[in-house]
């Protein structure tokens, strides 16, 4: 079985934004630019999360995908704001592969039975955003870590697995951004009850994180990795000379990147990884 | 009457047929996606996609009364690639949920993986490709002409093909040490079980291949 490395672009209406703890969100640039810079240098698979789609109760996905699968030629996943039937279908329409689910499948679990029986387990992928409690109890969140559930994350795994759903991503929102490396404990704990695919997001600082998790934990299928490859992107990135519709963009001209985060080329992390015998496709 | 260059991709309700259309514009294929029999049998040549349960798809070709015109196709010797579920539907059945009937265009059937439990059904995977006779080339005459060995390509699958002539295999994969076809061929009609239209530039070759092949 071959690691996956999915860069993992967060996306608020026409830009793409990286924050901390899934909060504090910065613009980046283009998400197509980010997308196909990624698919040309080695991606095995692109992640979109629509951030604020869920809470708007909105979906501006759709030109960004159609845009992006006309040049790019990997699977994309597209999350954010998928409440129903009708949204899975507009979103693999516009060019995605699979469906990022969380808030609507915390909502009604048997949502993720209908979505696996119309559109193929393999197309339903479920999002489990956790934050550690002071008990050390592992919780679910939805809406980016901002509204508690009180579903406690290793239960909901065997649920969504019995449901049919096709895969996890599975995003720790306390180290999310931080680049202070992965929960081990927290995937432990998962990995105990997994039988589907697994994607693990929230820490990546440095390749040694990366490589440090796989090794420990081989049942583990991807990572999907933001702030360490945007930040490299950016600096190839010529973001001064494009024209952006909303945001903020004054700590990226300043060619700045968050402490703890140590800017990677993809193709440089896997050639790290492959060198330290993990299976990889190098390109 | 269209051009008989034109590829028909056959549109029976499931799938991503977008990514399709893509890949056939980026090498400079002409396309239509289509359910209508009159426009498939003035195509020059066919991509059957598919993604989901063998059954379904089936029903929807047959509500669409499409059967007949794909079999008359493949007879009047135009090149049709299937792809995924596509390439499982070429076959006489599968054994998805009991047994079901295929397209019968080649000899033999899909199987589903049968592996313990550590091991992650579907595969969902980038996973290697090689020639069936080792230390063999892929075929020039086929759409895998010009890629290498050990090619990574992008799966996700849990039944496999199982063609009954071993000479219909065109290349074979394995995944946890377990070796099957991954692709198939018999005279104008292939199979692919990867998404080469998912499967970067590698994948674009073989739509490239493909069109080479249509314009002989």
């Amino acid at each position: 079985m071959s690691l996956r490395i999915i860069p993992r672009i967060d996306i608020k209406g026409p830009n793409v934004v990286k924050g901390i703890n899934l909060e504090g969100l910065r613009v980046l640039g283009k998400p197509s630019d980010f997308a196909k810079y990624y698919y040309e240098n080695g991606a095995d698979e692109l992640l979109y999360m629509d951030v604020v789609a869920s809470l708007y109760e909105r979906n501006s996905l759709q030109n960004i995908i159609e845009e992006t699968a006309s040049d790019v030629f990997i699977p994309i996943t597209v999350g954010g704001g998928i409440r129903n039937l009708n949204d899975i279908n507009t979103v693999l329409r516009s060019g995605a592969d699979k469906v990022l689910i969380n808030t609507a499948a915390i909502k009604n679990p048997e949502f993720i039975r209908e979505a696996a029986n119309n559109f193929g387990s393999s197309t339903i992928v479920i999002s489990i955003e956790v934050i550690k409690q002071q008990n050390n109890n592992y919780l679910c969140f939805t809406d980016n870590g901002r509204e508690f559930t009180g579903i406690n994350a290793i239960d909901w795994v065997q649920k969504i697995q019995d449901l049919g759903a096709g895969e996890i991503v599975l995003t720790s929102v306390d180290r999310e951004g931080t680049g202070n490396g992965f929960d081990d404990e927290l995937i432990k704990s998962i990995c105990a009850k997994l039988s589907i695919p697994l994607i693990i997001h929230g820490g990546a600082g440095s390749s040694e994180h990366v490589l440090n998790t796989a090794k420990e934990f081989p049942q583990i299928d991807g990572f999907g990795i933001a702030s360490m490859f945007h930040y490299h992107f950016l600096k190839e990135y010529d973001i001064i000379n494009k024209n952006f519709d909303e945001g903020n963009i004054d700590f990226i001209k300043k060619g700045l990147h968050p402490k703890g985060i140590s800017p990677t080329h993809i193709n440089s992390l896997k050639s790290y990884l492959y060198n330290n015998k993990i299976d990889v496709r190098l390109f | 009457m269209s051009s008989n260059r034109k590829v028909a991709i056959i549109d029976y309700g499931i799938g991503n047929l977008y990514s399709v259309k893509k890949a056939c514009e980026y090498v400079g294929l002409d396309s239509i996606i289509t359910s209508n029999k009159i426009d498939i049998l003035n195509c020059g040549a066919m991509i059957l996609p598919g993604v989901g349960a063998f059954g379904n798809a089936m029903n929807n070709i047959q509500e669409k009364d499409l059967i007949e015109s794909i079999q008359q196709f493949a007879k009047s010797g135009r090149y049709i690639m299937g792809v995924c579920l596509g390439m499982q539907l070429l076959m006489e059945y599968s054994e998805e949920f009991g047994k079901q009937n295929g397209l019968s265009l080649i000899k033999g059937g899909c199987k589903k993986f049968n592996f313990n439990e550590n091991v992650k059904v579907p595969q969902i995977n980038w996973n290697k490709i090689y020639s069936p006779n080792q230390y063999e080339i892929f075929s020039e005459e086929s759409p895998l002409s010009k890629i290498s060995q050990g090619t990574y390509m992008y799966f996700v699958h849990s039944f496999y093909v199982e063609p009954l002539e071993k000479n219909n295999i065109l290349s074979i994969t394995s995944y946890d040490n377990f070796e099957y076809c991954s692709s198939i061929c018999k005279d104008n009609i292939f199979g692919f079980q990867f998404h080469p239209e998912k499967s970067g530039k590698n994948g674009l070759v073989l739509y490239d291949n493909f069109k080479n092949l249509i314009k002989k």
